[in-house]
Parts: C-alpha cells; structure tokens; sequence
C-alpha cells in the first residue's frame, strides 16, 4: 500500500463526492485524482523519477494539494516547505534535498527567486498561483511552466500508468529545527505514512460526510495528513489559506457546515477571542482535535465551550513518527493536563539516562517504536544516530525523542521538558542556534543568547538577549526588524532585552537557565515587546 | 476617493515595517496581501496596530474581515468609514 493510494481509491469509490474546498474551488475526488494524475504527467516529462525531490512551495490551496498527490503518484519524494520560509532557509533546504522540480507560487516569487542560483537550479520549475509568473529564462532552470500549462500538456497525453514503487520508498522528507540551528529533513517512507494514518484512524473516527476545516500548513504533518485522512474515509477538506482573520474562518466553517475542527493553541484563543462580541454557531462540529502543543487546561476548558458538541482529542507527535498518543475523549475530566496514552500499533515507554527502561509513576525520556517511526535525517546520519537507536531487547531502531515525560500508574504520559534547549513555540520546534545566529549577523551585536520562556498559549514564547559592541546603540525594535527579514514570523523574538553580559555557568558557557528564570544581575536597557499570537 | 494619504501611509508602512524595502511586483491599491503573501497572521496585527494608532480609529473583533483589510483600497474605505461613523 502506497500512501497516496487512498485518493485514488476514493475516486473509484465516490468519484462525484467533494473532496477539497480552498476559495473558491470546490473538487471532486475523480477531479483532484484526475489533476494530480496530469501533474505526475507533466513532471514526468520534465524528468521527474522515482526517488526525486520534488518541493512545493505554494499557501495551502487547491494547487499545493494536487503537487502533493502529484508527486507522490510518481513515486518522487514531496518535500513541502512552509509558505512562510524565507528566502535564505529556502535556498539551504534546496541545497540539502537538490529538487529536480520546484513547484511555486508566483506570489512568493521574491522568495524563491533569490534562492535559485545558489543551487544550481531544479530542471523545472512550476509557477502555481494567481499573481504575474516571472519572466524567464531563470538561471539553471530547463522548464518554466505555468501549473495550468502543466496540466493542460499532459491532458491529452497518454495516462500515466502504473508507477514503480514499494512501500520502503521515500514519501516525504519534511524539515524541522534541529539543535545546531540547520533544519532536519525528516524522511518519511510510505509504510511509515500508512503506519501513521491507521493508527490514528483506529482512534478518532472520522466519516464519509464529514468536512475537515484545516488552517494548518499542508507543509507540516498535521496539516498534510488532514488530506490524507479525508481521503481514506472519502470526507472532504475545507483548506482555510490562513487564521489571519478568524472571523472569516468562522464564516467559511458555518457556511460550509465543518464537522471537524483540527486546532492549536493559538486557533483556539483566537475564536476565543472573537466569542467575546458574539456566540459563534459550532453546532455542527462533532470532532476537535489539539495537536503541535499542549492546550493549558483552562485554554482546554474555553475550547470546550465554544465548541459544545465536540468530543476533543488531545494528542501528542512529532515529525519523526506523526503522532505518538492521544487523550480519550472521556478521559479529559479524569487525567487533566495528560497527552494521553499510546495510539495502536506501537509501543512506547520512559528510559532513564542509562536507557534503562522506566516503570509507570515514573519521569523520563519518551521512546517510541512502530513501523511508523522515520528512516533517519535525510543527508544527516550522525543526527539520525542520537534519534534512532538500537535496544536490547528488540531488533529495530527506536525513536528516542528528547521529551521528557511522567507517566502516570495509568500509563498516561504528562510533558515535562524537552532534553536540550529546542524551544517548543506554537507547536513548531525551534532552534535558538538559528536565532542567535541571526542576531549575530547585526553589526551592532556582540553576544546573543535565545531562550524559550513558559507561555500558557504559545507553550514556550521567545526571547532573546543580546549584548552590543562597544559604541553601538541599537533599538530593541530595530534588531526584532533585523530578524523578521531573515526568520518565519514563528521564529520571531517576542522580546529583545539588550543587556550589559550574559550571565555564565562555571566551566564559561552562557547561562541559559538562569536566563530563563530571570536572573536579576541582568541590566536590560531597552526592551522591546511583539504581538504574541 | 478622495487622497487622505491612508492608501500611501499604510503602503509606506508595510514596505519598511513588514517588507523591508523589498519591492513586490504586483502591490497594487486592490491587490489582495493574503494572497501576494505580503501579510501573515502576525503581520495583519501589526497592521491593524499601525492603523488604530495613525489614524485614531478602533479596529474590533467583528471589523477583522479581509473587507476591511486585505488591500490598501480596503484599509482606505474600512478607515473612512470609521470615521465618519465615528463623527
């Protein structure tokens, strides 16, 4: 079984049955089948093979889900990346992965444009969207086609047939922060997609007349399996290109009659928000899940209320393996503040330093194992050795994730801390090595050290402290400035003290603990605070 | 419409707050900056921030509509609007 089989299965099965709402598209499954089906076509005949990165850089839309089934038909390997990215993290990602083809919106084109010459160039790009495509030629690049081009070449072609393939084949490689502050691609084989999907789909019962209402980015793994759920169940998506403005997302989920609400943190203190001038009619809604962070109990309690017909799934993953627990609806109540317990088909446990393994009651290192654990860090096997290791007792590699968790006698998992200093914010992870070396590029800063701080809605929220050079004066708001052209807006700084040091622990390294608790040796000058949201 | 220079101090803002100088093709009065990716969810606060506090009107809840935001034309009607309600 491949992961991208269940499209084309549900085309078969329900050909006329909705399967994607974005804007002002509305497509059937024999559609989206159909286009993904001509997309493969036209990709292939700019020289996409089995194995090939292909990255899609477009906003969540009608044309990133049809590159995503597209490139998986083929048997190439999709790697997604956040519309958000900057140009510079682009451009390193395209080095890492070398893409034969990039498909990309024209409204991002001040992004990736920038990006292209330093890597030699993808064979194709495909420019997706609304917005004027650049004029070509671009440098190193075969093709440059429009995404309506591409499916209109290959529609009276002959069809594309079947593709070579085994489920040990790379589907996705999809990128996260890792500690030296240089992304991670996380590849993921089909099996280990398949593996992710039935066992969610064992827990949370989704329908064939649901409608999913997803405003998270097809780039990330919350977000892509929504589209993979709806199609194995035949339910249809509603792709909401962003929360930017929640009223406008409430509007689209009455209108469309959303059944299932897929949140964070942040969604749900948003409609929160806008409850206060007006109860919002979430009737309908049958199925809310919380996923990328943990919900604060009283963020958990809103959440309920706004939507009181939903039963609620709290649950806990991280790209390596898509999702590792989940809380039973009728467990909210009784094991409050819990991420749950293990999903089927895997087996989880706590190992102490040694790797010993924990009993419940215990606090320790989350370990996880099951076909759906990934195949290592795509270019990054010394990375991939820390993650991915062998246990005693068992002939596979185990998924030893750095989060530290209690268990309780129950076998219920409550998050304690995360192992290094990955700052967790808005259910991204975070690497303070890519801030802190942003704000070293500033010619005013001398010292720069990047903390994440407990915060109830973001999980942890950033902040930085920096220490200038001699005779340098710089706003705190100029440095936040400095950042936003270089980082995603989830990588901002909230907060930019400029201090005189940064405190140092006993063998001379900077104190980040003390910085996280506030040391009062600290002598801020300026500060600057940022929009949380 | 007459020029209250809202269009031309909201542009100003976004290229030097939001965009840094960067020019984007396309960022005409009715261009949509969801859509040309000039705006994330972040960015459209700070906008809404700028406008509260340029020109003195009070963005609520119920205004955060693409109607009233999503382009330079939106913003400039959105705040005349407001005004004039607001007189």
């Amino acid at each position: 079984m491949m992961i991208h089989d269940h499209l084309w299965r549900a085309a078969e099965r329900w050909p006329e049955r909705p399967a994607l709402i974005a804007g002002t598209s509305r497509v059937n499954f024999a559609q989206l089948a159909q286009d993904a089906d001509r997309l493969a076509g036209a990709l292939a005949g700019h020289g996409v093979a089995r194995g090939d990165r292909v990255v899609v850089f477009c906003p969540s839309g009608r044309e990133a889900a049809i590159a995503t089934f597209a490139v998986l038909r083929l048997g190439a390997v999709l790697v997604s990346v956040n519309a958000q990215t900057k140009s510079r993290k682009l451009q390193h990602l395209l080095q890492d992965c070398t893409p034969t083809c990039l498909v990309a919106d024209a409204a991002l084109q001040r992004t990736w444009l920038p990006a292209l010459p330093a890597t030699g160039g993808p064979r194709a790009v495909v420019v997706a969207g609304e917005a004027p495509p650049p004029a070509g030629p671009l440098p190193g690049v075969a093709a440059l086609v429009s995404f309506a081009d591409a499916l209109a070449a290959s529609r009276d072609g002959t069809a594309l047939g079947p593709q070579p393939g085994i489920d040990q084949d790379l589907a996705a490689i999809i990128y996260t922060s890792g500690s030296t502050g240089e992304p991670k691609g996380v590849m993921l084989s089909h099996l280990n997609m398949v593996s992710a999907l039935e066992s969610v789909a064992q827990y949370l019962p989704l329908r064939e007349d649901d409608v999913i209402a997803s405003a998270l980015s097809l780039a990330y793994s919350y977000g892509l399996y929504q589209l993979l759920h709806a199609a194995r169940v035949g339910a249809c998506v509603l792709l909401l290109p962003s929360f930017a403005f929640p009223k406008q997302v409430v509007a689209d989920m009455i209108r469309e009659n959303a059944t299932v609400f897929p949140g964070v943190p942040t969604f749900f203190a948003a409609l929160g928000a806008l409850q206060s001038s007006g109860p919002l009619d979430f009737s309908r809604v049958r199925i809310v899940t919380s996923a990328a962070a943990p919900l604060a109990p009283k963020a958990l309690a809103d959440a309920r209320v706004l939507f009181p017909r939903a039963s609620f799934y709290c649950m806990y993953g991280l790209t390596e393996c898509k999702r590792v627990t989940y809380l039973p609806p009728e467990d909210i109540d009784r094991k409050t503040g819990s991420v749950g317990r293990g999903m089927p088909n895997q087996e989880l446990f706590l190992v102490d330093d040694e790797g010993r393994r924990l009993p419940p009651g215990s606090t320790g290192e989350l370990v996880v194992r099951g076909t759906h654990v990934m195949r290592g860090y795509w270019n990054k096997p010394a990375e991939t050795a820390v993650r991915l290791r062998p246990r005693p007792e068992t002939a596979d590699l185990a998924l030893y994730t750095g989060d530290i968790f209690h268990m309780d006698d129950d076998g219920y998992l409550f998050f304690r801390a995360r192992k290094d200093d990955i700052i967790k914010s808005r259910g991204e992870k975070i690497s303070p090595r890519e801030i802190e070396d942003v704000l070293l590029e500033h010619a005013a800063v001398l010292e720069a050290a990047v903390v994440g701080v407990p915060d109830d809605l973001l999980g942890q929220a950033i902040e930085a402290f920096v220490v200038l050079r001699p005779q340098q004066d710089i706003a705190a708001d100029a440095l936040i400035r400095h950042c936003r052209a270089l980082l995603e807006p989830t990588h901002l700084p909230r907060k930019v003290q400029i201090v005189a040091e940064l405190p140092q622990t006993t063998s001379g390294k900077i104190d980040k603990r003390a910085l996280r608790d506030g040391t009062p040796s600290l002598r801020p000058n300026q500060r600057r605070e940022s929009e949380a949201t | 419409m007459t020029d209250n220079g809202v269009k031309s101090k909201v542009r100003e803002y976004i290229m030097q707050n939001i965009l840094l100088g960067q020019q984007v093709d396309g960022f005409t009065e009715e261009a949509s900056f969801l859509k040309l990716g000039i705006l994330d969810s972040t960015a459209v606060l700070e906008v809404i921030g700028f406008i509260e506090d340029t020109f003195g009107v009070k963005v609520e809840e119920n205004d955060m509509v693409p109607e009233n935001l999503d382009s330079l034309m939106a913003i400039d009607a959105f705040v005349v609007r407001k005004k004039r309600a607001g007189a």
